[in-house]
């Protein structure tokens, strides 16, 4: 039963002040944003920072309800639905993360996605938004494709991500977006 | 006509439409699972006004959040009303909500629509 401890000391030692992992939902979704309302209230927090942790959560916590729903479920396997959502905070930053199944043929197009929007300035993501909402429409799954764009901006800085190699069609995408702390 | 009322949630806004007192706003938070089908009858509702409106409307929106398929829509809703005689939008944000305020100036680029900006 080491683990309960190592995960916990694990968890303060990176700050983490939530983390929920399962199934994701629209429901439960709800119920994390208003855990973590509740934390930020009672910190204190600065309004406009809390406004766009807030704005963030919604955006990483929807695209996991739309997209991790892909991979469907295989009984006792590492691959299902599962996924994972954690917010940290420090002395200078929130940082809002997230980790769920993608299959490998999809890495290649996604992190030319993150890059390209990585590569832009604030005016240049504006732009970009603006492009992208004249001219999509909502997906089947209900996105508009302009969650990491929002992201991005709300942030300020260059989305982290990573892919971890689970098995032989999947990788699980890890992101991580921060929000400093500090106001402009 | 009849009053499009719908009760906001935790994840729904406040939407009152209502022809005969000329009121006509959105409020609170948006971020349901379906916008398409969230806004559905509010766009059906704006199709059927537009065809017989008044004399002029302060369309209001006061909305503390949405998220980006909720933007879309919004967008969709500001296209409807663009097609109405005398149409104005009141975008009301919060006095230290710099993005709200930026996102409506966003959308009043997109649409040929006048554009109030108010804070609360």
């Amino acid at each position: 039963m080491n683990y309960i401890y190592e995960l916990h000391r694990a968890m303060m030692a990176q700050k983490v002040i939530l983390v929920y992992e399962g199934d994701f939902t629209q429901e439960t979704t709800k119920s994390i944003l208003s855990m973590a309302e509740r934390n930020l209230d009672s910190s204190g927090e600065d309004s406009s920072i809390k406004r766009k942790v807030f704005n963030v959560m919604v955006e990483a916590l929807q695209n996991i309800v739309r997209h991790s729903s892909e991979q469907g479920m295989r009984a006792g396997s590492l691959l299902s639905k599962s996924a994972i959502f954690l917010i940290s905070r420090d002395d200078k930053q929130y940082s809002v993360m997230t980790g769920n199944p993608i299959q490998k043929d999809k890495v290649a197009q996604l992190t030319k996605n993150l890059d390209d929007l990585n590569s832009k300035d604030k005016e240049g993501l504006k732009e970009m938004y603006k492009e992208i909402i004249k001219n999509t429409q909502i997906s089947e799954k209900g996105g508009a494709g302009l969650g990491f764009v929002d992201m991005a901006r709300k942030s300020g800085e260059k989305l982290e991500f990573v892919f971890a190699p689970m098995d032989a069609e999947h990788d699980f995408f890890c992101l991580k977006v921060n929000i400093s702390r500090e106001k402009e | 006509m009849d009053i499009l009322n719908l009760k906001g949630t935790e994840d729904t806004p406040t939407i009152l439409l209502d022809k005969k007192n000329g009121i006509f706003e959105i409020s609170g938070r948006s971020l349901p699972e379906d916008s398409a089908e969230f806004y559905r009858p509010v766009l059906e509702w704006i199709k059927a006004y537009g065809a017989e409106p008044n004399a002029n409307t302060d369309f209001t929106f006061k909305l503390e959040y949405f998220n980006t398929a909720s933007s879309k829509l919004i967008l969709d809703v500001l296209s409807a009303l663009e097609d109405i005689k005398s149409m104005k939008i009141l975008w009301y944000f919060h006095d230290d909500d710099e993005d709200m305020e930026e996102a409506g100036q966003e959308f009043s680029e997109l649409v040929e629509i006048p554009f109030e900006f108010k804070t609360y």
